[in-house]
């Protein structure tokens, strides 16, 4: 071995030495905070927007082509009066009820810890679904109020053409802040990844005495979830919270408000199936930021969600319009459109779990249940649900919540469901899975529905429900707001 | 010279515009108006709700004609307005009194 070999050798053993220094004590410094992605920011900015306009204009126009021209204007009004006074709401104490740690309530409601947006800066972050992924705080608190923002605007359908504004002015704030806020946080709030994937690593590298500190530790994180997350309850994006939740609201709301005057003897048909089409369509286009934009960064699962969100939509207008023509002879832009929404309301649970194959299938099923709920059932219980909030809705979000569970399933083409502890995706119990999701389906029914019936109750014996028999008779427009929706 | 008020269906309007220009004459007033004869109306499906509509949409033609055309133009809508088919319309002749033309006032048959 020549001398200049050795000499290399040496060389190259300690620059290996130091390197291996350098990378130890850099391993020794605690790791910087994450930091968010453009990509993921850009898109949840953008996706946050988009459910906006689901709800204005898209359910507006939608709802208001619905109802007779004397009470468009009032539709509208409501719609558009529901999303500015949620917006506030949720920054003054409802993103804290909803998304933050709730003490000893934490199962079923969020704590005040964040009241006012306390703390919460441009640099503040919130994390996604993947452990060391975060988006700006303020982005995910935007994308949370479009949320709640559409889900109470959703239940006005139920009780269009006869409520009163002032008894919705009233209503709104009790029901998001009784119904809404808990039931968000029961089905979505978590500890989130990283605390989930530091306390498995913790626990596993942990022996003797530590192992018991360390499972009690993974114990707490686990136990620091809503309730229906802490089952193990799948929803992608909204299935139980929003449609579930506004589907059997309206129901209570249109049982206790009563029919319209002149219903089933009266010819109801709707003004402009032009503006339910535009408002159909746009609420299409804003679905895929409700349910794209739920995984929460721009990746493969929000790419899953929205191919979801075409096919099983698609599926679903098809079908309706299908079941029509065999039932009634004539396919109507009207079934289509109704169609669409129930698929949309059906993939929403599923979006980020279920296969393409699988969205088709849970499509076509919501297009014919729905379509048989809102014609046959409806009819023949014979209660007025104006514009079948709680046929579509609320029963589309049941297919969607209870095919979850099935879709979900890898077999099927589904997703499975990751565990963070193993950091892979887990065994899936379809049948267990199944259980989980119609808990969570009973749970929502249940606080929606008694929750919904008590607060309509309190405003019917504060301010009334409904306007005299003329004023219904001349219409929402002029008697609530003094001004028509067309003139020419 | 005569007023001849015909309700037709609405898309039967341009075949009897055109021929009635044919037989030179010069105006006509038209309105949409809704009603029903011995057809009856229609039902209509709304999601599970099904409507009878009792007045349906029509056309009314007014025309002023001269006494000489009155037998060629109600021959001219009953021609073009027709299929066989229940609901066509119905076509109303009656007399008429002084017409003026606003510009120049002239009355009558020079009026129109």
């Amino acid at each position: 071995m020549s001398l200049g070999m050795s000499r290399r050798i040496a060389t190259l053993a300690v620059t290996a030495f130091i390197l291996c220094l350098a990378a130890a004590s850099a391993f020794a410094q605690t790791p910087a905070p994450p930091t968010p992605n453009k990509g993921d920011v850009a898109w949840m900015l953008t996706a946050s927007v988009l459910v906006l306009l689901m709800t204005i204009p898209g359910l507006a126009l939608f709802y208001g082509g619905l109802v007779r021209t004397k009470n468009m204007l009032s539709m509208l009004m409501q719609v558009f009066f529901v999303v500015c006074l949620v917006c506030i709401i949720w920054v003054l104490y409802g993103y804290s009820l909803a998304f933050s740690e709730g003490g000893s309530l934490n199962a079923y409601v969020g704590g005040l810890s964040k009241a006012f947006l306390a703390g919460v800066t441009p640099e503040s972050t919130a994390e996604t679904f993947t452990d060391g992924v975060v988006i700006p705080e303020y982005v995910y608190i935007c994308f949370q109020m479009t949320f709640a923002c559409i889900t109470p605007a959703l239940i006005v359908g139920a009780m269009a053409e006869r409520i009163k504004f002032s008894a919705l002015v009233l209503f709104i704030p009790l029901w998001v802040t009784f119904v809404y806020f808990p039931i968000a946080h029961m089905v979505w709030y978590w500890a989130g990844p990283a605390a989930t994937v530091g306390a498995a690593k913790t626990l596993a590298a942990a022996t003797g005495d530590a192992k018991a500190a360390a499972q009690a530790a993974m114990d707490a994180v686990t136990a620091n979830a809503g309730l229906a997350f802490g089952w193990g309850a799948l929803d992608f994006a909204g299935g139980t919270v929003v449609h579930i939740n506004s589907g059997i609201a309206g129901l209570m709301g249109a049982l206790l408000v009563g029919r319209r005057v002149g219903y089933g003897k009266e010819a109801m048909p709707p003004h402009s199936l032009t503006m339910t089409l535009i408002g159909a369509a746009l609420l299409w286009v804003g679905w895929f930021g409700f349910n794209a934009g739920s995984a929460l960064e721009a990746g493969g699962t929000a790419a899953l969600a929205m191919i979801n969100t075409f096919v099983a939509t698609a599926a679903a207008a098809l079908a309706w319009m299908l079941a029509e023509k065999v039932a009634k002879g004539k396919p109507s832009l009207l079934g289509g459109a109704s169609g669409a929404v129930a698929g949309l309301v059906a993939v929403t649970p599923a979006a980020g779990f279920a296969g393409p194959m699988g969205a088709i299938v849970l499509g076509i099923v919501a297009g014919f249940v729905c379509m048989f709920f809102c014609s046959a059932i409806k009819n023949a219980l014979g209660y007025d649900d104006a514009l079948d909030v709680f046929g579509v809705h609320c029963i589309g979000g049941i297919i969607g919540a209870l095919g979850t569970g099935i879709l979900a399933a890898p077999i099927l083409g589904g997703s499975g469901v990751f565990d963070y502890t193993t950091g892979k995706v887990g065994d899936y119990d379809m049948l267990a899975q199944f259980i989980t999701q119609a808990k969570a389906v009973c749970l929502t029914l249940i606080w929606s529905g008694v929750g919904s019936f008590i607060l309509f109750s309190i405003v019917k014996m504060v301010v009334g429900l409904r306007p005299g028999t003329d004023q219904e008779r001349e219409g929402l427009d002029l008697v609530d707001h003094g001004e028509r929706a067309y003139n020419y | 010279m005569k007023l001849v008020t015909a309700i037709i269906k609405p898309f039967k309007l341009e075949e009897v515009r055109s021929a009635l220009t044919d037989l030179g004459l010069q105006g006509m007033t038209v309105t949409e108006v809704k009603g029903y004869g011995r057809q009856k109306g229609h039902t209509e499906i709304y999601r599970g709700a099904e409507y009878a509509v009792s007045f349906l949409p029509k056309i009314k033609i007014e025309v002023v004609v001269p006494e000489g055309t009155v037998d060629k133009a109600v021959e001219a809508i009953v021609r073009t307005a027709r299929t066989g088919q229940i609901g066509y319309g119905k076509i109303f002749v009656s007399p008429l009194e002084p017409a003026v033309r606003v510009r120049t006032g002239e009355t009558d048959d020079s009026a129109i």
